[in-house]
């Protein structure tokens, strides 16, 4: 496809869904929903300005982002210095792996209750739940990556007598990097739905709360903009992420 | 292979069994633990007065019909978007603004819209379906071998034959990866509507034993929404391998 034609079927792309934004404000206008259910752009976008403005939006906003990123910050530090020792012995896997298998289809936010019931209503049960939540896709991914490594790279480790140490830095790290991330990619969606879940539960300061408190009050217009600003927290960080593993793994086009 | 897997049983084991020791061994009242075998003793108490199995009909109703809505709207809109490109590029900054809107900033919209009860599970637990399906479902169809669609224009098939006899036969197996991914996610976004606001089904019933600081009969659903859970993928991996063999791991692989 041509340059020029890519860049018109964008321009195309973008105004179909303007047209679905002016047809979503035609049937506000037109009150065929109740606008107590169904606020047009204008009034969602209004009460994203005046939640900026006025009403500590941006304050719930950065509630979300801590949460979201300090439970699973710590989370990927555990999960890659955990799953390194265990990836790194094939006997380790051998004992660990399974359940961890038996572990992943477990739906995580059956873990809040416990939480709860352990940290009570605090911020500390938040950052515990989605650190759980997303360590168990992480630390999985992490050892079938090293699970994954080629044997010949580990029988040249072994022909320069490299120790256990520079083994796993200088030849399994690396080659275990894709699976990593895509670990580290999947549990950051895992992570905002858990501090949206969290904050929505134990009514803690975040979008969670907010968006739970504009549906309980019927103010439609509050709920749409919190939604729609996490949506855009969602597609940003998924586009981040996508950018540090374009970076990190830039070296692999090689081959 | 059955010695690795006795292995892979010892870990499990020895945590519940040290738990298990630990909490007989000095009795402590939490709200938060219980021993592993109390949690047992209340989970098969549950199960004997039926209040376990009603609760589980309740979430595996909403991950099924969910599912169900769902997966149907995401493999139509998987197959027209992977067979007609010019439909996929004009519909795809829509498409891409909606996907990432985490199913749970759902909730209270639904909540406002159907009340607590079934349809407001169903309708978050068929977001989540809905983008699953037709994400994986539309690089199924676009990954159909181009030669057969060759067959299909010199056979001068119609539009309906050419979906129904070349594109979805030999898409289908990386359809039902699509659908078993889907499922999975199904259940847990069940679980998780019920434990954040729908007052119904395992989730509302662990959190119901939390509030009610019953730690026993809430690690008791714990274990058998971990059981429940293990199942519904079990059986989901099972008919994957059943009905397609090697065909569907070939495929994902691609």
């Amino acid at each position: 496809m041509t340059p020029l034609a890519q860049i018109s079927w964008r321009i195309a792309s973008f105004a179909f869904a303007a047209s679905l934004v002016v047809a979503w404000q035609l049937v506000a206008n037109a009150q065929l929903i109740s606008p107590i259910f169904l606020p047009g752009p204008d009034r969602a976008w209004a009460a994203l300005v005046n939640g900026f403005t006025d009403r500590g939006l941006g304050g719930k906003l950065v509630g979300t982002l801590r949460h979201m990123t300090f439970g699973w910050l710590a989370a990927s530090i555990a999960a890659i210095a955990l799953g390194s020792l265990i990836g790194s012995s094939r006997r380790a896997r051998i004992y660990v792996a399974p359940s961890l298998e038996f572990l992943r289809p477990l739906p995580v936010s059956a873990i809040i209750p416990v939480a709860i019931a352990l940290y009570g209503l605090s911020e500390g049960m938040a950052i515990f739940v989605i650190a759980f939540g997303t360590l168990w896709p992480m630390l999985l991914a992490t050892i079938q990556g090293y699970a994954g490594v080629e044997p010949r790279l580990l029988e040249v480790a072994r022909a320069l007598n490299l120790s256990r140490l520079e083994t796993v830095t200088k030849i399994s790290l690396p080659s275990a990097m894709p699976d990593i991330l895509a670990g580290m990619r999947v549990s950051l969606t895992v992570a905002l739905i858990l501090s949206v879940v969290c904050e929505i539960v134990a009514g803690l300061d975040g979008l969670g709360q907010w968006i739970l408190i504009s549906a309980r009050m019927f103010r439609s217009p509050d709920l749409f903009a919190g939604v729609i600003l996490l949506g855009a927290v969602g597609y940003l960080a998924a586009a981040i992420i996508a950018e540090v593993e374009r970076r990190l793994l830039a070296w692999r086009k090689t081959h | 292979m059955s010695s690795d897997r006795l292995k892979g049983l010892i870990l499990p084991a020895l945590a519940v069994l040290a738990f298990e020791i630990w909490l007989r061994a000095f009795p402590i009242a939490s709200d938060a633990l219980a021993p592993p075998s109390a949690a047992v003793m209340a989970l098969a108490q549950g199960l004997a007065d039926g209040s376990v199995l009603l609760a589980t009909r309740d979430t595996l109703l909403g991950a099924i019909i969910g599912l169900g809505i769902g997966s149907s709207i995401g493999l139509l809109l998987g197959v027209l978007t992977g067979l007609l490109p010019p439909l996929d590029r004009l519909l795809e900054v829509s498409i891409e603004s909606i996907r990432p809107i985490p199913s749970v900033a759902l909730l209270p919209i639904g909540l406002m819209v159907f009340g607590f009860g079934y349809a407001l599970e169903f309708s978050i637990v068929a977001k989540t379906c809905l983008f699953a399906t037709l994400i994986l479902t539309r690089s199924a169809v676009r990954g159909v071998e181009p030669r057969l669609m060759e067959v299909a224009r010199a056979l001068r098939l119609s539009p309906f034959a050419r979906v129904t006899k070349i594109v979805l036969p030999a898409a289908l197996p990386q359809i039902f990866v699509a659908f078993r991914l889907a499922a999975g996610a199904a259940l847990i976004v069940a679980v998780t509507v019920e434990i954040t606001i729908n007052p119904q089904g395992l989730g509302h019933a662990m959190m119901t034993a939390q509030q009610a600081l019953r730690p026993d009969v809430m690690l008791g659903y714990l274990l058998w929404i971990g059981i429940v859970g293990f199942l519904w993928n079990a059986a989901l991996l099972l008919a994957q391998r059943h009905l397609f063999g090697r065909a569907a791991v070939s495929e994902a692989m691609r």
